[in-house]
């Protein structure tokens, strides 16, 4: 007895001298005698010592909002499957949407803070990521990459604050990992300049609440374009898609257009072809790297504590080499996938990133997310089936995360591409 | 009146951590240990950023004294919304022995170099619980004091501020300039939001001396020990309330 209580101690105890070593390093002068170097197993590799002062304010600043307001309320909007609109103002007053982006009521932060931000989010629950991620990336950043300047005034300071809620239409039901082949249609009218968009999409976030869609349809000319629509326009519907076990706090539903009229100022004038789309699913993507690995780091730390707290025939079921392995293996690739997501941040701020590398981490975040969800959902016993222990949501969850924005095979043969010059995607040649 | 507002903000052993005790029992350890805003800090913060938004005061500058990490605290508070800060460089031994007597003379004379309308500062801080420096700051400018402050009001050029005291609450009126100090019920402060946080990096923070404020840092007092409190020892179940009332007399407690 005295000695697990003596091991339990040891093991808080070294969780928090562990935390002592791992502080922030800039601008303070080193101690007079070095400490020996305790190993973190809350950040192994020091992450916390690679990122700037703003950087560890905005995630101490938004850990402590997710924390405070988002997780009380997760467990029943995803068991009643309710999407609470607020939080979208409420993550717009903190200023966390669109953080990326330059002007217009946005942050103007650095990718890695992006990627912070996400993280935090996914710890609470994916979908919550989700919204914030099509809002940010999926709609803010078209408007403001490939927009007009009155489009951007017009939607980017209302749709940071929160006020007004986007939604991306890029996949269709027949259509979902090959968009080139899309079905919808925009028609030129000369007489009215205006485009009628007629088709469907599928598997659309947010849009049957939204107020905005950015939809990407084939033009007269063949070449793919984006458009936004507005919610009120005859012809434009966006029914809720049922039964969906995943992602269940955040609304998911269709775009269906019946000869939607839209203005020809809505066209998003700066991009033509599928490059447009792909440029803002990397930018989500991105930010998806480092989410999953939160929801990851959630798993972990629920199914260490549960695990330590559990006692089976008069130990700790932590006591167990079975448990141990699997933690140490969700330890190390959290770390690792830590890490590379920073570099990629890193890159990117310095305009020294290539898309094959985004897809390369998204494929690797999700894919391992995934596992270590399902590990931890194991760990728990039947526990670990309630949504009373979170876990399960998140396996829940990470099934769609690991799909969406480029399945994790999908993102295979995109890296298969890189290094052998042979496309797969298509049979022939 | 100026309209400039001076809130005190502390650096402190962030409350989530466990506290060790030095080998030696002369402090606590702080080397590479979580530190943060004391909380009634970030109390006093957040109104003195509410009087600005409601117009009532023009200027609120953020004082921390400490060595070179006070100015991460001192840039919280302008994620949070003040306006400029102070570090007051205290270092090394001097900065074992700082005290509230000490920080109250420094803010004595902040306040009366920044003509200061209001100086607002937590009730106590988390790591030593003094409660003394409000009340040491308004002795020395002979300024009245509004301390353990629940609501603060301005009413003309007097301030309402409703106290909590150990009977209740009590609502006094003192005039202006004065010191007051947050009790936890004065407001839930503000989450730093992103542009805050951006916009703090080009807010200034200046650089003082205590000998440039003509103030002596000497401390009148000597911490000859510090302990951990006493282990927790095990209960003892007793049978009758006899028993009860014999074991308390033979403790010495009856």
């Amino acid at each position: 007895m005295a000695l697990r209580g003596a091991l339990c101690r040891l093991l808080v105890n070294s969780q928090r001298c562990a935390i002592i070593s791992a502080s922030r390093a800039q601008g303070t002068a080193a101690p007079a005698r070095r400490a020996k170097v305790q190993f973190n197993w809350l950040d192994a590799l020091d992450l916390e010592g690679q990122l700037t002062e703003d950087e560890i304010m905005i995630r101490d600043s938004f850990r402590t909002y997710c924390q405070e307001k988002l997780m009380p309320r997760i467990i029943l909007a995803n068991r009643n499957e309710v999407f609470h609109r607020e939080i979208v103002s409420e993550m717009g007053e903190m200023g966390v949407l669109g953080p990326t982006i330059k002007g217009y009521g946005c942050a103007g932060t650095s990718y890695v803070a992006y990627g912070l931000i996400a993280r935090e989010v996914e710890r609470v629950d994916s979908g919550y990521r989700s919204v914030m991620s099509v809002q940010s990336s999926l709609v803010m950043h078209p408007i403001n990459a490939y927009g007009t300047e009155e489009q951007k005034q017009k939607y980017l300071p209302k749709l940071a604050r929160g006020e007004i809620l986007g939604c991306f239409g890029l996949t269709e039901p027949n259509h979902g990992s090959d968009p080139s082949g899309m079905e919808t249609r925009a028609k030129y009218n000369p007489s009215s300049r205006t485009y009628t968009l007629s088709g469907s999409k599928t598997w659309i976030t947010n849009s049957p609440v939204a107020d905005i869609a950015v939809v990407w349809a084939k033009c007269d000319d063949g070449k793919i374009r984006g458009f936004i629509l507005e919610r009120g326009m005859k012809g434009l519907s966006t029914p809720k898609i049922e039964g969906k076990f995943s992602l269940r706090a955040s609304a998911t539903g269709m775009i269906v257009m019946d000869e939607v009229e839209v203005p020809e100022e809505n066209l998003l004038p700066n991009a033509s072809g599928l490059g447009g789309p792909f440029g803002c699913l990397n930018n989500a993507r991105y930010g998806i790297a480092w989410g999953a690995l939160g929801a990851a780091e959630f798993c972990f730390h629920a199914a260490r504590q549960y695990t330590l707290d559990r006692i089976q025939f008069g130990v700790p079921l932590a006591r167990n080499q079975l448990m141990q392995k699997k933690m140490a293996d969700m330890l190390t690739e959290i770390t690792i996938g830590l890490q590379s997501c920073l570099q990629l941040g890193r890159l990117i701020d310095q305009k020294k990133a290539a898309p094959d590398m985004i897809s390369m981490l998204k494929r690797n975040s999700c894919g391992k997310a995934l596992d270590i969800a399902r590990q931890a959902r194991d760990m728990l016993g039947g526990n670990g089936i309630a949504d009373e222990y979170h876990i399960i949501r998140h396996v829940m969850n990470l099934e769609a995360v690991n799909t969406y924005e480029g399945t994790h095979d999908i993102h295979a043969l995109i890296l298969g591409r890189a290094i052998t010059g042979l496309q797969s995607f298509t049979v022939g040649k | 009146m100026s309209g400039r507002v001076l809130v005190g903000v502390k650096r402190v052993i962030d409350y989530a951590v466990k506290i060790r005790v030095k080998p030696d029992n002369s402090s606590v350890v702080t080397d590479g240990v979580k530190h943060s805003m004391n909380p009634f800090c970030e109390i006093a913060v957040e109104e003195a950023v509410k009087l600005k938004e409601k117009k009532l005061i023009k200027e609120v500058v953020a004082v921390s004294c400490g060595p070179q990490q006070a100015q991460e605290t001192i840039r919280t508070a302008l994620a949070m919304g003040a306006d400029r800060g102070i570090h007051v460089e205290v270092s090394g031994k001097d900065y074992e022995t700082l005290g509230p007597l000490q920080v109250s003379k420094i803010m004595a004379a902040l306040a009366k170099k920044e003509e200061a309308q209001l100086v607002i500062l937590g009730k106590q801080a988390i790591d030593d619980d003094c409660n003394q420096t409000g009340q040491m700051t308004a002795a020395l400018l002979d300024w009245p004091q509004g301390t353990f402050a629940s609501e603060v009001a301005f009413d003309g050029d007097k301030i309402k501020v409703v106290r909590e005291i150990d009977g209740g609450l009590e609502t006094i009126m003192i005039s202006s300039p004065a010191v007051i100090t947050a009790d936890l019920r004065l407001n839930t402060p503000r989450y730093a939001t992103l542009p805050n946080i951006m916009k703090a990096k080009k807010k200034k923070i200046a650089n003082v001396k205590p000998a440039d404020l003509g103030v002596d840092l000497t401390s009148r007092l000597e911490v000859l020990r510090v302990d951990e409190p006493p282990q927790r020892e095990a209960g003892v179940k007793v049978e009758t309330v006899d028993d009860l009332v014999s074991k308390l007399k033979d403790a010495g407690r009856l």
